[in-house]
């Protein structure tokens, strides 16, 4: 199953490639379809300061620029980062169900983007609206809360790790609602509720402008630690007697595995089971040196949230598919596999 | 090498070790001993730095361990633990590579001089034919000597190991220690092992260090530390001590109790 080694770095080139093909469909179908050569004409004609005689309608461009194209940036963005916290998280805590979804992390970060919403004043920090540093905050809060629940001796064994991610997601959620609520604003209510189905609500560049860059250099910065994860895989005592300065690094890694969740949370809501699926897919065919598994996982995580959300918008057009669903549709059975094929480790 | 001053150690409030000294020179061989619990694997930790000594202060070629980065320690001392256990699938080769993290900086994927340890030490340990299995499909032999040759491709200066052959069998205790006192001997890696096999501590150790309740008990040649008054006070067991007529190391054979008395 796992790829010979001389052909591991070509993986990436044919991840980017897969990646582009997905990015030209998603940009290509939906309520008016638009054909893949005009798609990179009109790209061509915007990016490169090539001036193209148009063979296009304007409204297909108005279309492409303004609706599909930060549609699938915007989920290419949700999925490379969702993947690498899971990559970050499972590296980390040695333990492969670890997914942003499942430990809480994604909920802390809905929980804080929801307080943020609420409040009655609307802040600016540097330039950065309110609710990505409170997703943020929220997303390493929950994280910090559930690896100090689950750890027994030394250990985050899987067990603790998803009960108390559990506990965490239930009771964020809870206080969420109730928190809706009790202000009175019913209407909220609504937007809550798909935030948590997660589906990917950008409309035009605004968002995108600020998410992109902390979801981009979350991941290059992540890439700085595949050699710390690759310590990490063995213990923490492992690690610490390779000349890694354990707390730190330890902090450093749940921080960007955080700030990648609430970027990914920002755009999406909650959308479970990508980085478990894609860091395993990944994981078996590349094998597990974080070297090649953090970019490998990003490029795979990004065509797969682009081709899920090119599904969830078009199975039953015009009604949209919240985009949770189609992971979760994908992921969960997945997860029951994993659980199901080393239970034996879930002994108590 | 690495001297120990006055060094205490407590978990929660339990002394673990209390007033050690200990110098090693380099090119010593030096074991550990002492019944489980009197501290051997505390010690190691604390000789290591990842433990942080309550009082007293460990010096790492005269400079002070708390004063060194932990990356700094990584390059000169290699740890081999008791257990070594990886929930990915790493090949063997893959797992020696990680010997080399304490060289390797950010981006970089280890250039041909962290490619050329990692196969020396492959070479050094006799695993060429098993190195691109997976680890944890290895005996347990197996993956001692894959860890062995990860601490290996540290280049270390001191070398600790835990209970280096526990759990395994006969011919592979042999070997691991045949192994450890040839690169000893002829490379000049210090080397101090906690031991809980007396016979194999006194074929193969020039030092004895003995511990009990976390003090030095008794320190020296293995004809020295491995008498039956020494054995019986540290350990409570009853033993008679012969000598190998091959080697002349002591020999320590337990008495079964319808015999003592």
């Amino acid at each position: 199953m796992r790829l010979r080694k001389d052909h591991r770095p070509l993986v990436l080139l044919v991840l980017l490639a897969v990646l582009l093909l997905c990015l030209l469909a998603g940009a290509a179908f939906g309520a008016v379809s638009i054909s893949p050569l005009n798609i990179v004409k009109m790209t061509v004609d915007k990016v490169l300061p090539i001036d193209l005689s148009p063979t296009w309608q304007p409204t297909d461009e108005t279309i492409l620029l303004q609706i599909r194209l930060p549609r699938v940036i915007a989920g290419a963005l949700v999925g490379a980062a969702l993947a690498s916290a899971g990559v970050l998280f499972q590296g980390l805590l040695r333990n492969p169900m670890a997914d942003p979804y499942i430990i809480g992390t994604s909920a802390g970060a809905a929980f804080g983007a929801t307080i943020a919403m609420m409040l009655p004043v609307s802040l600016t920090f540097l330039g950065f609206g309110l609710v990505p540093i409170a997703a943020f905050l929220g997303a390493l809060g929950a994280v910090l809360l559930v690896y100090n629940l689950a750890r027994v001796g030394g250990k985050t064994p899987v067990v603790s790790m998803l009960l108390a991610g559990f506990a965490v997601s239930a009771m964020l959620t809870a206080v969420m609602f109730f928190m809706v609520t009790l202000s009175g604003r019913t209407e909220m209510l609504q937007s809550v509720y798909s935030f948590l189905m997660g589906s990917i609500s950008v409309s035009g560049w605004r968002k995108l402008v600020v998410v992109a860059p902390l979801a981009v250099g979350g991941i290059v910065a992540a890439r700085f630690l595949a050699a710390r994860l690759n310590a990490f895989a063995l213990g923490e005592e492992g690690a610490a007697y390779l000349g890694i300065d354990v707390e730190r690094d330890k902090l450093l890694v749940l921080a960007l595995g955080s700030l990648l969740t609430a970027a990914a949370v920002s755009i999406s809501g909650l959308v479970g089971f990508v980085g478990l699926v894609v860091p395993h897919a990944m994981r078996l065919v590349l094998g597990p040196d974080h070297r090649l598994l953090l970019p490998a996982a990003a490029l795979f995580g990004a065509a797969f949230i682009v081709l899920a959300d090119l599904v969830a918008r078009t199975m039953l057009a015009p009604t949209e598919v919240p985009l949770g669903i189609i992971t979760a549709l994908i992921g969960a059975p997945f997860f029951v596999y994993l659980l199901r094929r080393t239970r034996r480790e879930y002994a108590f | 090498m690495i001297s120990l001053s006055h060094v205490s150690f407590s978990y929660n409030n339990a002394p673990v070790l209390t007033d050690i000294n200990l110098e090693v020179a380099t090119g010593e061989m030096v074991a550990l001993l002492g019944p489980n619990g009197s501290g051997k694997t505390t010690l190691i930790k604390v000789a290591c730095g990842v433990l942080r000594a309550a009082q007293g202060e460990v010096f790492l070629n005269g400079a002070r361990l708390a004063g060194l980065k932990r990356r700094q320690i990584a390059q000169w001392v290699a740890v081999v633990p008791q257990q070594f256990f990886t929930p990915f699938a790493f090949t063997l080769r893959e797992v020696v590579l990680l010997g080399r993290t304490p060289f390797l900086k950010g981006y970089s994927d280890g250039g041909p001089k962290d490619g050329q340890a990692v196969d020396q030490a492959i070479a050094q340990v006799g695993i060429e034919d098993l190195k691109e299995r997976y680890f944890n499909e290895l005996s347990g032999g197996e993956r001692q000597k894959a860890v062995l040759a990860m601490a290996l491709a540290q280049e270390p200066g001191l070398l600790l190991l835990d209970e280096p052959t526990a759990h395994l069998d006969i011919n592979y205790q042999v070997e691991i220690l045949e192994l450890v006192r040839k690169l000893n001997r002829e490379q000049g890696l210090t080397v101090i092992a906690a031991m809980h096999d007396l016979n194999m501590a006194a074929l193969y150790f020039d030092r004895l260090v003995l511990l009990k309740g976390g003090r030095v008990f008794a320190e020296g040649r293995p004809d020295e530390v491995l008498t039956e008054e020494i054995v019986r006070d540290s350990f409570s067991a009853s033993v008679r001590i012969t000598r190998d007529p091959m080697t002349g190391a002591p020999h320590v054979i337990v008495k079964p109790k319808a015999y003592s008395g």
